[in-house]
């Protein structure tokens, strides 16, 4: 700890030199669009600049999705990538060679804050580390309209079964869509599946490393179609908003606010949506973890935090780490309640959340504190993902395919990226 | 020795330096890559596994049926509609001034902005256009969320879009048209329509020429329209070649791209040479 | 005018008014609401305009982005016009010129650059390589290279229309090629070189795909990005984002009312005569 300490203060020294003789320093910063990203990363560096005024922060955003990735990939490529960066960890991380691109972290002094099985999923092959979290880690799964549940008496379901049997009485007895779906926003349509994970892993405890070394599959693996047919059954049931096809997420989150939908299967970022959008409505809204056949075995797939990297090459990589030891600290966690409130557990420890969370939050909280309810979704276990899952799943949602076709051509689709990246076994 | 030209070479070097770096390198360069495993970071050799990759995907023939379906229907549409549209609007009638001026309009807005635009217009059930149709009883479909009606709806944008341009070089074509012509076929009691048929149309070949070229080429490459609107689905139900080559390149996969970017170059050149080839032959004929 | 034209004149406007002006009234009016009423964008006329409101936060959005923006733009269509027009009527008026094997296989190129899509990933590890990647001069040669197929094009057959004795003339004269190019020729050239000016100023303010590929960088942003940056950011505010689609079809608009009646005449002469 003594050694710790005498090397930050050297370090703080040899900053506040640097900085002095080198006057003021401006970093590059690339977010995504999202409105929550921005607020975020204004509220961070300000405070950063507040401590060091001689550092300031030009934030550039890029569009998210698909698009963002290749931004990311190509800047980074050819050495355009700004001073700091958010992105997605896991499988999507490792596409960015991070041991080749990334500036790693291991060596900041909050580097024992943080979550274990967060940072497994931010490490290169090497072994090196590349990210801190930015923001919470995220639950996958259904946020429910709590009014509708109470009028009907319903309960929390705990197995797919019970959560049919509810919407079917929701759809018998009352006018609400049982579900909404937003496939304007095509990514939505995948969360059945991805979701779905928890209930996969409970089943076949080796899927992900047989899934890597091309020995399992989503065809030939029963619990892993089983994503599939219930998005299939969810649709054949005629449980969804009439306008699906066109709704956006915006509309999803805004449909089980106001009740037009009782059920929004969503990760829990939306929970900052909620709370921009629909800030009277929150205590309306709760959330359950998608439900798998056995009701002991029922949990929560979880999605890493993004995390925030810096590209090897950056200019300033003592100022660009002093940076995420300080995005890696309570304080930051601290400053991140402020602007967005809270939208899930944070993964370095230290980091309390208020006493008082909105209800959807904590419903999710309970998953995280009970030993074995939570598993990380599959792109944080295994690098293969195909890119053509969400059209895939908007076919299936939308009546244009069946599951198990679906099922087939996302393994081909994901032994095309396995390809591609040059995996072995492929 | 031949003395020296009036018309230098040189006067070519210019334009030829940045199109032959900045385009016709890289296009030479397509072929290598597109034969790699190309990502930002490194490209290996992969021979033509890119290639058979690409005809192996399941929605390619559908990419490569919805791009000439595309690109027919509206180079059709807006050719028909341009030459209809320019006979009306040099016809002396009311108003013409203004609305030569009005159908020009969607030319000045950007693709995306109209993709956005309509994208709203066409919401299933609270869009405009479903909404003014459910005022006189008709129940407007899904104009973008139904898969077999997609492309068609991003299509007839582009026609929207699109047939002020048209429209505009027809209506310099009929300009060509000396009134000689007509006056001639009227002392023969030719019809409004025949004269249609049988002077307007063979006189503005070369304006009809220029309009089904040019529609034909931008049809099979369109990308931001059908991007800004649809992004090529609901699930691959609107893909056409542009947008599955964007795919693969925001993907990560940029030899498969680029391979894509190769085939794409082919379609066009199959359907494009034998069309010009076909107009310039008949023009001589006349 | 007879009746019978007034008549169709008169039928015809409501038609055209339907399909083409309702909608543009739509962004109008869209762009007055507030994000409420904006929700879905429907016919009713706004409870409470806050056009002026809209604008202005629309401008200042993200440290007033859209300026830049415009800023950008335009260096880049005024540059690349500029480039297209001297450098295209060079090449349009040596390959009509000029009937050698040479000048044949150049025009095929020419046709063949207007067909062939831009290998975009190539381009991209090209324009590293020379360090133009990111800028905007790189952007200008760029647009300069896509365009210049279309251009040489509009100026070779226009060219074609100018009698040989005018340059035979100034040549006697004892002019240089490019005296005679200058001052004799492009001059010449007016009618369809505003042609050329209005239709590729329109499609490379409005470009979007190319600088999305080739001009990263928010210092870099042009207007169609902000539309695509205010798409995700504005996600629940269409007013604005519509506000925005009006605000950047601005100098197309003024660029079409400045040229509209130069633009047929060049049309005539350019484009559609074989």
């Amino acid at each position: 700890m003594t050694h710790r300490l005498t090397r930050t203060t050297a370090l703080a020294s040899v900053l506040a030199f640097s900085a002095g003789a080198l006057s003021a320093q401006q970093l590059t910063f690339l977010v995504d669009s999202s409105a929550d990203s921005v607020a975020v990363t204004e509220a961070l560096t300000a405070a950063y600049t507040e401590m060091n005024p001689d550092v300031t922060f030009s934030i550039e955003t890029r569009p998210g999705g698909g698009e963002g990735d290749n931004i990311i990939k190509t800047r980074l490529a050819t050495g355009e990538m700004p001073d700091l960066f958010i992105y997605n960890s896991g499988s999507l991380l490792q596409a960015l060679r991070p041991d080749r691109t990334l500036l790693p972290v291991d060596e900041i002094e909050n580097f024992g804050l943080i979550n274990e099985a967060y940072v497994s999923t931010v490490q290169g092959e090497s072994g090196a580390t590349y990210g801190v979290p930015y923001e919470t880690a995220q639950g996958g799964g259904i946020y429910y309209h709590k009014p509708t549940y109470e009028e009907l008496g319903l309960e929390i379901p705990t197995t797919w079964d019970e959560f049919m049997a509810n919407n079917a009485r929701i759809a018998e007895e009352t006018d609400v869509a049982p579900i909404a779906q937003t496939y304007r926003d095509t990514w939505t349509s995948q969360l059945f599946v991805l979701a779905d994970f928890y209930n996969v892993l409970q089943a076949e405890p080796d899927f992900p490393a047989q899934y890597t070394a091309n020995e399992a599959h989503y065809s030939d693996t029963p619990a892993a179609a089983n994503g599939f047919s219930r998005l299939q059954e969810a649709y054949e049931a005629g449980y969804f908003n009439e306008d699906f096809g066109a709704a956006t997420y915006n509309d999803g989150v805004a449909m089980v606010a106001t009740g037009e939908a009782a059920h929004y299967p969503m990760l829990t970022f939306a929970v900052g949506v909620f709370q921009q959008n629909h800030p009277d409505l929150m205590e309306d809204v709760g959330f359950f973890a998608q439900p798998g056949d056995d009701p002991e075995a029922n949990g929560l797939t979880v999605w890493m935090p993004t995390s925030l990297y810096a590209p090897a090459d950056t200019e300033y990589p003592e100022i660009v780490n002093d940076f995420r030891n300080f995005v890696a600290s309570p304080e930051a966690c601290d400053i991140i309640t402020d602007t967005i409130g809270v939208t899930g557990p944070y993964l370095i420890s230290g980091c309390d959340l208020p006493d008082e969370v909105p209800g959807m939050v904590a419903d999710l909280l309970p998953y995280f504190e009970e030993e074995g309810r939570t598993a990380p979704a599959l792109e944080f276990l295994s690098p293969v993902k195909g890119p053509a899952l969400e059209q895939l799943t908007v076919e299936v949602g939308s009546g244009i395919r069946d599951a198990a076709s679906a099922a087939e051509l996302y393994d081909q689709d994901v032994a095309k990226q396995a390809r591609q990246l040059g995996l072995e076994g492929w | 020795m031949q003395r020296r030209s009036p018309y230098p070479y040189w006067f070519l070097l210019p334009a030829g330096t940045i199109f032959f770096v900045l385009f016709l390198v890289p296009t030479i360069a397509s072929f290598y890559f597109s034969l790699t495993y190309w990502d930002p970071f490194e490209a290996r050799f992969a021979g033509f596994e890119n290639y058979v990759q690409f005809f192996s995907e399941p929605y390619l023939a559908r990419g490569v049926m919805n791009t000439l379906i595309f690109a027919l229907l509206t180079s059709g549409l807006k050719t028909v509609l341009g030459l209809l549209l320019a006979v009306l609007l040099t016809s002396g009638m009311l108003g013409q001034g203004l609305m030569r001026s009005v159908v020009f309009f969607p030319v000045l807005v950007s693709t995306i902005g109209v993709g956005l635009l309509f994208q709203e217009l066409m919401h299933p059930t609270e869009g405009a256009i479903n909404v003014a149709l459910s005022w006189v009883g008709i129940d407007g479909p899904g104009w973008l969320t139904n898969p077999s009606l997609a492309l068609f709806s991003v299509a007839l944008v582009d026609v929207w879009r699109g047939v002020g341009l048209a429209t505009l070089i027809y209506i310099a074509g009929l300009a060509t048209i000396s009134p000689d012509y007509y006056e001639a076929a009227r002392i023969d009691g030719a019809t409004r329509i025949q004269q249609f048929w049988r002077v307007t149309v063979p006189l503005v070949r070369p304006a009809t020429t220029t309009v089904v070229i040019l529609s034909l080429i931008g049809g099979l490459r369109l990308f931001d329209l059908i991007w800004a609107m649809t992004r090529g689905g609901p699930g691959f139900s609107s893909d056409v070649l542009a947008s599955t080559i964007y795919k693969q390149y925001q993907a990560g996969f940029w030899g498969l791209s680029t391979a894509g970017n190769v085939i794409l170059f082919l379609v066009i050149a199959v359907v494009i040479l034998p069309l010009s080839l076909w107009f310039n032959r008949k023009e001589v004929d006349l | 005018m007879k009746t019978r034209q007034i008549v169709i004149g008169l039928i015809s406007m409501a038609v055209f008014f339907v399909i083409f002006v309702i909608p543009f009234i739509l962004v109008l009016l869209t762009a007055s609401k507030t994000p409420a009423e904006a929700a879905s964008v429907d016919f009713t006329l706004p409870e409470r305009w806050v056009f002026w409101e809209n604008l202005v936060e629309t401008v200042q959005t993200r440290d007033y982005q859209l300026l830049l923006a415009y800023w950008n733009s335009s260096v880049i269509t005024v540059g690349a016009i500029v480039g297209l027009v001297i450098f295209g009527a060079m090449v349009g008026y040596v390959l009509q010129r000029r009937d050698t094997k040479l000048t044949r296989g150049l025009f095929f190129m020419v046709l063949a650059g207007l067909m062939i899509p831009p290998a975009v990933v190539p381009t991209i590890w090209l324009l590293q390589g020379i360090n133009l990647f990111k800028t905007l001069h790189g952007m200008v040669l760029i647009q300069i290279a896509y365009g210049l197929g279309f251009t040489v094009l509009l100026y070779r057959s226009f060219i074609a229309t100018i009698p040989r004795d005018l340059d035979e003339a100034a040549i006697i004269d004892g002019g240089t090629p490019l005296q005679i190019f200058f001052r004799v020729i492009l001059p010449l050239l007016k009618p369809v070189t505003v042609t050329i000016i209005v239709v590729q100023a329109i499609g490379i303010f409005n470009d979007f795909t190319h600088p999305l590929y080739y001009l990263p960088g928010a210092e870099n942003v042009t207007v169609q990005l902000t539309l695509y940056n205010f798409q995700s950011q504005f996600v629940s505010q269409i007013n604005l984002l519509f506000m925005n689609i009006l605000l950047i079809t601005i100098p197309p608009l003024l660029v079409f009312i400045f040229f509209n009646r130069q633009i047929v005449a060049g049309m005539t002469s350019g484009a559609v005569k074989g």
